[in-house]
């Protein structure tokens, strides 16, 4: 007999160090080097400006758009409520059909498991499709340090690999580099590449192509990430543009893939509402160019050896929160970071985390902790944002990014002991609910006219203020506040006088009331349809 | 109608101009505005910055003070308190109010409104008999574009004004920048953002820059100043409440 003991009080977050989850510097200090770059902020700006564009025109075309998204979060919190359950369900389906399903509860249990898979075939080397789960971890790192060298195949990756930078958008990884770049660093670094490469887009993909062809032809084991895994049939699915992933899935002898737990969907029919969803919201596509599905092992047709490790690192813990619950919802489709302005101008080394723009600065802290007291740079994340809730208008699932960035900012607070700030909230409040107090402060803030300039503004703030002064003038404070102008005779004057415009109005002519029937029932339309969207 | 106006801590404190035009406007529209003198700030500044004990007796006055029902409806000239009050209240009082509260809560935000949506749906008017002969161009600020939902309801408002040169502004839904304290905590990406909008404000060639909140004003017009453009912000209200009789009610320096 077992003895149950239970479940630990709070699941685990991702173990502090390892994989790709935190950055070196809290976002403002990350983000005042990426602001600097010019270069970076015009490739952002155009490549962001185009996919907004396009996700815009094939999003619009569909007449159901809104539907499909009501669906995708449904069926995706559906998913999440029962996640055990459809988790061994696949595991059951996976291994019925010849693969082994591993469970990994972090990212050094995962790498480890794959490091001694992959071992275990006897190579010394990986070919790779693109995956977050993989980078998250930091498997390529754990791979490199254990003798197994792994080669990026997706284009953007292997750019990102080759330049030994960090990927900054979860679709488009190089998004900050520009084709002259692109150049150098494949000059650089591909062995044998032809010296004349020029910048033409084509030519820089037929050197990347002739450089991966030969890694296709003769690696034996692929890593692979999935974006979908079916409990109903124990089918893996990967969708990409290149066909260089499904090279990967196709011609090795093993294939290893690291999914994410909360990448399950029930059922092989909910594909239909995700690949019409993820390519439109991600690449602006109608369809993407390449979806591969694969159950199990097919005798005598591609890799004879499966594998899934069923990664955790914190999404239990995530999921045992209503907010991180929500954020588990995320199909990384990127359409958040591509509407977002602070994204847009700081891009996605700013972060810190395989996951940045406004779904990383929720799923980060949610999955490694924000450790406050510990100085993390991950708790500064979820102030990276305006609040302007343009990602919760992109986002195909629907997820209310904004609200959970509130969320975490008050779980921040709760976390964190006394702090200026909170004392100065504290004290901001007290004043503010007891009017004799808030009329003095009023005063007291009508004092700054003092320190006006001639021309009425001031140009300087001190502490906290001075980030606000560096480039906007505030203008002085004006003589007297509205409670005082209403309680004033002058005050008075004005009001009975614009009541008297309107008494005079009314005995001169009859208001047109045709008109204002006909404004208000176009205004209960505005109401309706506002009410309808994502308000 | 009987309106409550909630001038809102900003509003009253540093643009009455902006609170002083909405109060006058809804008068000459033929309305009672009154003004409970217990009112202060809704507390959005707390929330948004992460802090929601705090504005627990800021919700409770809130509703306290526009909870009478004498008070049809409650108008504040910002798109963003109106967010607050309609969405996040419910939040703090399910959080940490009793259920006195969280009725009281709910009683005002369903009679909350920001200037535009008042005007439109509740008043059913979109000409105002304003006059303001000027080249303008309209910031839909976030918060009243997707909190609120406020959709063209300023646009309809500006376009019935006599004699206004309304003109596009281009990436008119891109944030200002803005955000609270997003402008203090991550102040150089703010000023990155600001920086965009302000040149977009520069190819419209207009004398002014109007939207529904006082703080992104407040922003914007803080660095149209500093980099001496000849534009200046306005506030919506001040806008339509600006009539051929009376054209001086903005009285004060533009804000």
């Amino acid at each position: 007999m077992s003895t149950f003991l239970g479940m630990p009080a709070r699941p685990p977050r991702s173990p502090y160090g390892t994989g790709n989850l935190r950055g070196d510097e809290a976002f403002p200090r990350a983000a005042h080097h990426e602001l600097g770059n010019g270069q970076l902020r015009r490739n952002l700006g155009r490549a962001t400006t185009t996919i907004r564009a396009k996700r815009l025109d094939v999003t619009g075309e569909l007449p159901d758009w809104e539907a499909l998204r009501d669906a995708g979060s449904a069926i995706k919190t559906d998913a999440m409520n029962r996640l055990p359950e459809l988790l061994e369900q696949l595991e059951h389906k996976v291994t019925e059909h010849g693969g082994t399903v591993h469970w990994a509860r972090d990212s050094a249990e995962a790498n480890e498991i794959v490091a001694r898979l992959v071992k275990a075939t006897g190579s010394s080397e990986v070919i790779k499709v693109k995956s977050m789960a993989t980078q998250e971890i930091g498997l390529n790192e754990h791979l490199e340090s254990v003798g197994i060298t792994p080669y990026e195949t997706d284009l953007a990756e292997l750019i990102v690999q080759l330049a030994h930078d960090r990927p900054s958008h979860i679709l488009v990884p190089a998004i900050h580099r520009n084709r002259d770049e692109i150049r150098q660093i494949f000059l650089d670094r591909i062995p044998g590449v032809d010296p004349e490469l020029d910048n033409v887009p084509a030519h820089l993909a037929a050197a990347a192509r002739a450089y991966l062809r030969q890694k296709f032809m003769t690696t034996k084991v692929a890593v692979s990430g999935a974006n979908f895994g079916i409990a109903e049939t124990g089918t893996l699915s990967v969708v990409e543009s290149e066909g260089n992933g499904r090279m990967c899935l196709t011609l090795p002898d093993t294939l290893i893939t690291v999914m994410g737990i909360e990448k399950v969907l029930p059922r092989y029919q909910d594909l239909e509402v995700f690949l019409q969803l993820l390519p439109r919201s991600s690449t602006g596509e109608r369809m993407n160019p390449y979806t591969s599905l694969w159950t199990g092992v097919t005798p005598g047709d591609g890799p004879q050896g499966f594998h899934l490790v069923l990664l955790d690192n914190g999404r239990t813990a995530a999921l045992a929160d209503a907010i991180g619950r929500a954020a588990l919802n995320c199909i990384r489709c990127s359409a958040c970071l591509n509407v977002c302005p602070v994204y847009e101008r700081t891009g996605g080394h700013a972060y810190g985390s395989t996951y940045p723009g406004p779904i990383g600065a929720v799923l980060t802290p949610q999955l490694a902790g924000m450790h406050a007291a510990a100085d993390d740079p991950n708790s500064s994340l979820p102030y990276a944002s305006s609040l302007c809730g343009a990602c919760f208008d992109a986002c195909p699932v629907k997820i209310d990014i904004p609200s959970l960035l509130v969320e975490l900012r008050h779980q921040h607070t709760e976390q964190t002991g006394t702090t200026p700030e909170k004392l100065a909230m504290k004290a901001a409040a007290t004043v503010m609910k007891r009017p004799a107090l808030y009329r003095g402060a009023q005063k007291a803030a009508g004092l700054g006219r003092a320190v006006a300039g001639r021309d009425g503004t001031i140009s300087r703030l001190p502490p906290p203020f001075s980030g606000w002064s560096d480039s906007r003038d505030t203008a002085a404070p004006p003589r007297q506040t509205f409670r005082a102008w209403f309680a004033s005779d002058e005050g008075r004057a004005a009001l009975r006088a614009a009541a008297d415009e309107h008494d005079r109005g009314r005995t001169r002519e009859e208001p047109d009331r045709s008109q204002d029937e006909s404004d208000r029932s176009r205004a209960e339309d505005h109401r309706n349809h506002g009410e309808d969207g994502t308000a | 109608m009987r309106i409550g106006l909630f001038a809102t801590c900003l509003g009253d404190t540093l643009f009455p101009d902006a609170v002083r035009s909405t109060a006058i406007l809804l008068t000459r529209l033929g309305h009672e505005v009154v003004f409970p003198p217990g009112q202060t700030c809704c507390g959005q500044m707390h929330i948004n910055t992460g802090y929601q004990r705090e504005p627990v007796p800021l919700v409770r006055d809130f509703a306290e003070q526009f909870g009478d029902t004498s008070i049809e409806a409650v108008v504040m000239p910002s798109g963003s308190c109106a967010g607050s009050v309609r969405h996040q209240h419910a939040t703090v009082a399910d959080r940490y109010g009793d259920s006195a509260l969280r009725a009281g809560v709910a009683t005002v935000a369903a009679k909350t409104y920001e200037l535009s949506e008042l005007l439109v749906d509740v008043l059913g008017v979109t000409g105002v008999g304003a006059y303001f002969p000027h080249r303008v161009t309209y910031h839909p600020t976030c918060h009243s574009l997707r909190m609120l939902r406020v959709g063209d309801r300023p646009l309809r408002l500006l376009r019935a004004v006599d004699s206004i040169d309304l003109v596009e502004l281009p990436g008119a839904d891109s944030c200002c920048g803005f955000g609270g304290t997003f402008a203090l905590k991550n102040a150089e990406t703010s000023t990155a953002m600001l920086h965009d909008k302000l040149d977009s404000i520069a190819t419209t060639g207009a004398e002014v820059c109007t939207a529904g909140d006082s703080s992104c004003l407040m922003h914007i017009g803080g660095g149209l100043s500093r980099i001496r453009s000849g534009t200046r912000t306005l506030h919506l209200a001040r806008i339509l409440a600006a009539t051929r009789t009376t054209p001086d009610v903005l009285t004060e320096a533009a804000a």
